[in-house]
């Protein structure tokens, strides 16, 4: 018998009302959406635009959020079971961990980073009393490039936003989980520490195997990260493969449209030459 | 068109915090100027000094930022405000905090224009922002609705179109599709370059995204902890870059074609 996948997406889908009972309307965030993450570990990209429906379905698969329809299946069991059937939830915790958009909101101002660490561990069991929990702590530091000693004592306004979302690795790391689902975690960091954060991730699935859902807006970061992207557009998943076969062959018109927008640096879009060469009579740039 | 001279910035009195610290630089007719910093960089700050937005506690306490328009004589900054929505208008990040909400687009948009725009009466006035509107791709039906009736996306191009219909010598954009998806950030981007070629006058942009800057503009200067580090033409910086904090800058940026050669403009 082989090991089921460690998540399983069927037919998801996730209606909300808006209005009232009579005069409402459904939204459909999440239509029909189907993929699998199952033998090595790997980073899952769920790129989409506002709307697309990529948090709900995040949401979803962090347990937030029930499905309307369609079944989620985590290491074969279902994870919107209910009654007997459903997975304890400090097991559900200790195996799937989440990552926000905003590490200054998701830390309090009152308390320091560093004790989250500690706190996560005792609440979630992988620690039996205080000095287990701060030893748990400190390799979970270790792993994202900082030292216990460093970072004891401090609370948020001490951090950059580069720092913080480092701390929210480490403390996600704490339960040894088996997959991380990550919602926009480096929209709120400068350009210049972005990329070592990304770094981080592909770090921690390759050596730690601990495998990543990464929910970005941003084709860029996650064509770099990822072993498969996905687009999401009005709620459903219209496209899904490796970062190369995508790029090079986006079957779906949408796909191309998000593509053709990327502000990249290494092709400036032909849109802009031709007001160049309307107004001006010739490209940019070329000018003394 | 500006010429800002050693100019420091900041915030508050006793406990004087220092955002700018002796900037100096020269802003030309005609182009796309560009200003890419991080947070805290102090590029915001320096667009509202050049915009004139002495609120909040924003004081100049040395230097001079300078605007000439081409009639008549020099503008200094601290009366800038008097050419607001006229020779200069600004486009904000979030289009909801200049748009009165309880007013249709088209009385805001008229009573804001400046006195050499108010020739004709009020049809004639709304027929010739509809064709405006038109020739950048915006219905006339806008003119008819509440700010909150538009999309996010459509808000901050209504806005743009407003920036533009008075014919000012310089246009200010701070940071202005930063809350907004990729696809209608192109839009508004390819907006404000053609509004620019079309007038000929001067754009300057403030983003802390380099690929927005690498697009659009002619020249950028790159701001780190209140100085700039690097001016020059766009094309220029990114093919080669000097100062060693705007190559950490480049060198970081995840780029999706992979392969292609940088800076493709240049010869």
């Amino acid at each position: 018998m082989t090991a089921p996948p460690l998540l399983s997406v069927d037919g998801v889908t996730r209606d909300f009302r808006r209005g009232g009972l009579i005069t409402g309307k459904t939204l459909r965030a999440v239509d029909d959406v189907s993929f699998t993450l199952g033998g090595k570990p790997q980073v899952f990209s769920i790129v989409g635009e506002s709307g697309s429906g990529k948090t709900t379905l995040a949401r979803m698969v962090l347990r937030l959020v029930a499905p309307t329809a369609g079944t989620i299946m985590l290491d074969g069991r279902p994870l919107h079971a209910k009654g007997k059937d459903r997975m304890d939830d400090f097991a559900f915790r200790r195996m799937v961990q989440p990552i926000f958009q905003n590490p200054f909101e998701a830390f309090s101002a009152y308390i320091p980073v560093a004790d989250y660490l500690r706190i996560t561990a005792l609440n979630l069991k992988v620690a039996d009393d205080r000095e287990q929990a701060d030893a748990i702590a400190g390799e979970a530091l270790g792993l994202v490039g900082l030292s216990a000693k460093g970072v004891a004592g401090k609370y948020i306004r001490q951090f950059s936003g580069g720092e913080l979302q480092r701390l929210s690795v480490a403390r996600a790391l704490v339960t040894k989980p088996r997959l991380i689902v990550a919602d926009e975690p480096v929209s709120m960091i400068d350009a210049s520490l972005r990329m070592s954060i990304v770094n981080l991730f592909r770090q921690i699935t390759d050596q730690q195997g601990v495998s990543f859902i990464y929910i970005t807006h941003d084709l860029s970061t996650a064509y770099y990260l990822s072993d498969t992207v996905s687009i999401m557009h009005q709620g459903r998943m219209i496209e899904s493969g490796s970062p190369a076969e995508i790029l090079a062959n986006p079957r779906q018109a949408y796909t191309r449209t998000l593509l053709a927008a990327v502000p990249d640096t290494t092709r400036r879009w032909p849109e802009i030459d031709a007001i160049n060469r309307t107004w001006r009579g010739q490209p940019a740039g070329q000018e003394a | 068109m500006m010429e800002i001279k050693d100019v420091v910035l900041g915030y508050g009195r006793q406990n004087f915090i220092t955002a700018v610290d002796g900037v100096e630089l020269t802003i030309k007719e005609d182009e796309i100027f560009g200003i890419a910093g991080e947070s805290g960089s102090g590029k915001s700050t320096l667009m509202r000094a050049i915009y004139g937005d002495f609120s909040n506690g924003l004081r100049i306490v040395k230097g001079s930022i300078t605007a000439s328009f081409g009639d008549g004589s020099p503008v200094d900054s601290r009366q800038m405000k008097a050419h607001w929505w006229d020779r200069v208008s600004y486009v904000p990040q979030g289009s909801m905090s200049v748009l009165n909400p309880l007013m249709r687009i088209e009385k805001q948009l008229l009573d804001g224009l400046p006195q050499r725009k108010r020739s004709g009466n009020r049809r004639e006035r709304r027929r010739e922002l509809a064709s405006f509107l038109e020739r950048l791709d915006l219905e006339e039906s806008v003119l008819d609705a509440f700010p909150h009736q538009l999309s996010g996306g459509m808000r901050q191009r209504v806005l743009v179109a407003i920036a533009a219909f008075v014919d000012p010598r310089l246009i200010l954009a701070d940071e202005p599709t930063t809350a907004l998806d990729v696809v209608v950030q192109k839009r508004i981007l390819l907006m404000l370059v053609e509004i620019q070629r079309q007038l000929r006058n001067t754009l300057v942009l403030v983003s802390h995204d380099l690929g927005v800057h690498y697009q659009v503009t002619d020249r950028i200067a790159v701001m780190y902890r209140g100085k700039i580090v690097e001016v020059g033409p766009t094309d220029q910086i990114f093919a080669n870059p000097q100062h060693e904090y705007t190559q950490r800058l480049i060198s970081s940026l995840p780029r999706l074609h992979r392969g292609v050669s940088d800076g493709g403009g240049e010869t």
